[in-house]
């Protein structure tokens, strides 16, 4: 099966993360850097995202003007920092997977909808 | 529900045989949604059916021909249907598929609320109906609960296998949850809730069932003796009239001294892994009181020592609270104060602090903010028999006791 992680910064964790040295730094990024590689068999892409301060919403209401706010859909202290997917065999291969996982202190796994349905219509060419 | 007799053998015999024919089907089917509705429609058959026609000979092979009946359409779109039905004849589940069974629905990706739901349903072949008139909770609610843990079990992949070595001990401690709480319910539960005593005997079933499974366990082991240990002494906890009767002043000739005996074996058993646990320890606490002849002849010293064990392991403010109940009688009523004191802060909206305190504020002679605290004591608590212990001990009015 196909799931996503979502990775979960909190605001305490982003503040532990800022008081680090730069070598505390390097160690983190290294865990991390590690564990995508120890599971680079089940991990089908994925990408760190740029800050929450960085993110636009448009809420899009029918026959309406869409309302476009700055910052992420979910005003709080935690905030999405990332994604990647992966293939496992079911929800249990997946919270082995996470529970390894050294970075931020929440992640969600989502599985992905079945049978495939692309959000993306095919392209006219 | 005319027959109260019948409807308790009815309840006994589905619980005996609910989860070997949804371990089956679902071995079956390799689905456990469907699989689980198979059972649900059987168990509803069978509740109509055999009020009137008597209980069959073989209820699991009855329960097995309805659910098949049921299902066939289901399998005839299964390639391999012939071959499954003949698996179907003859569906003795493995230990494993009990096991798996069981597993499935206590799986930590479910709600506790969907846990509970699931255990009674599947393992214990309860009813929605049932399941809701326990609860004191709609009909509704029960169902939607059970519909929206079926999906997620296989929209998000929860698999239907025993879990990884690994992960053993965790997921052990996820079902002992289940069934500890599911106990609570029924044990707590008062005369207004009477749906929810059979849900101890449920707890108990499903405890038994675990610990034959898995007989190396030890907390398994220990959370069916201490299930057993409370219902050696459940009669005896109220008087005629349905009022509470505090353990210091309970007939223990009433105590059921043959499941106090069997629950020692289990412990003792247990104790042999030396894989010590909370189950395994709040069992030998109950084991001390049930070992005394008299309240007065209890080995007090014996349970702090337990609770400090407890505590080291599973460290909680009400433990606390307990164990100090123990060093009063251990040591001091002075010394048990001064440790309850330091649980204020924690335990402020906990009724039984209050009334804690309030006892032991009465035993070091200040009568006067132990009435106080029992006035706290009396505003917390909603259970109607502890309110009415409160009320006998503030002397607002006597406890009636006679109805």
């Amino acid at each position: 099966m196909r799931y996503v992680l979502l990775f979960v910064e909190t605001e305490r964790f982003m503040n532990e993360f800022e008081a680090l040295s730069p070598d505390g730094r390097a160690r983190a990024f290294e865990l991390v850097g590690k564990w995508f590689a120890d599971h680079a068999d089940k991990i089908h892409g994925g990408s760190k995202l740029q800050g929450g301060h960085t993110a636009t919403t448009v809420h899009l209401e029918r026959g309406e003007e869409p309302l476009i706010t700055d910052g992420p859909f979910v005003e709080g202290k935690e905030i999405v920092s990332g994604y990647c997917e992966v293939e496992v065999a079911d929800l249990d291969e997946a919270l082995r997977m996470v529970r390894t996982w050294p970075g931020c202190p929440v992640v969600e796994i989502r599985p992905i909808q079945v049978p495939a349905t692309s959000l993306i219509p095919p392209s006219r060419e | 529900m005319n027959e109260p007799v019948a409807r308790a053998e009815l309840a006994q015999v589905v619980r005996e045989h609910a989860s070997d024919v949804a371990a089956a089907l679902v071995r079956v089917t390799g689905d456990f949604a469907t699989a689980e509705d198979l059972v649900q429609d059987a168990i509803e058959a069978a509740l109509r059916r055999w009020p009137t026609t008597g209980i069959p000979e073989r209820p699991d092979a009855w329960l097995y021909t309805v659910a098949r009946n049921r299902g066939i359409d289901a399998l005839r779109r299964d390639a391999n249907y012939r071959t499954k039905l003949t698996w179907l004849d003859d569906p003795d589940p493995s230990p494993d598929d009990r096991l798996r069974l069981i597993f499935t629905c206590c799986h930590p990706a479910l709600a506790r609320e969907a846990q509970i739901a699931l255990t009674l349903r599947v393992v214990c072949g309860l009813t929605t109906s049932q399941i809701a008139r326990a609860f004191l909770v709609p009909e509704t609610t029960v169902a939607q609960r059970i519909t929206r843990a079926k999906r997620k079990i296989s929209e998000a992949g929860i698999p239907y296998r025993m879990p990884d070595p690994t992960e053993l001990d965790s997921r052990i401690g996820e079902v002992l949850t289940v069934i500890y709480l599911l106990f609570n319910e029924g044990y707590l539960g008062t005369t207004e809730r009477a749906g929810s005593k059979d849900l101890a005997i449920d707890a108990e079933w499903v405890a038994a069932q675990l610990h034959n499974l898995m007989p190396n366990e030890p907390e398994a082991a220990g959370l069916l003796a201490l299930i057993r240990l409370h219902r050696a002494r459940a009669e005896a906890r109220f008087s005629a009239g349905g009022g509470v009767v505090l353990l210091a002043d309970q007939d223990r000739t009433r105590w059921d001294r043959e499941v106090i005996a069997d629950a020692d074996r289990l412990l003792v058993r247990a104790a042999g892994q030396r894989r010590p646990g909370p189950y395994q320890l709040q069992a030998a606490i109950v084991a001390c009181h049930a070992a005394a002849p008299t309240f007065e002849e209890t080995d007090w010293e014996q349970v702090v020592l337990l609770y400090d064990m407890l505590l080291e392991l599973a460290p909680s403010p009400v433990a606390r609270l307990h164990r100090a109940i123990a060093l009063r009688y251990a040591t001091s009523p002075q010394a048990a104060l001064d440790e309850v004191e330091t649980l204020a802060a924690t335990l402020d909206r906990y009724h039984l602090f209050h009334a804690t305190r309030a006892e032991l504020l009465r035993a070091t002679g200040h009568p006067y903010q132990a009435r106080l605290a029992d006035q706290r004591a009396l505003e917390l608590t909603t259970n109607t028999a502890e309110q009415a212990v409160l009320l006998e001990r503030l002397s607002w009015k006597a406890a009636d006791r006679s109805s």
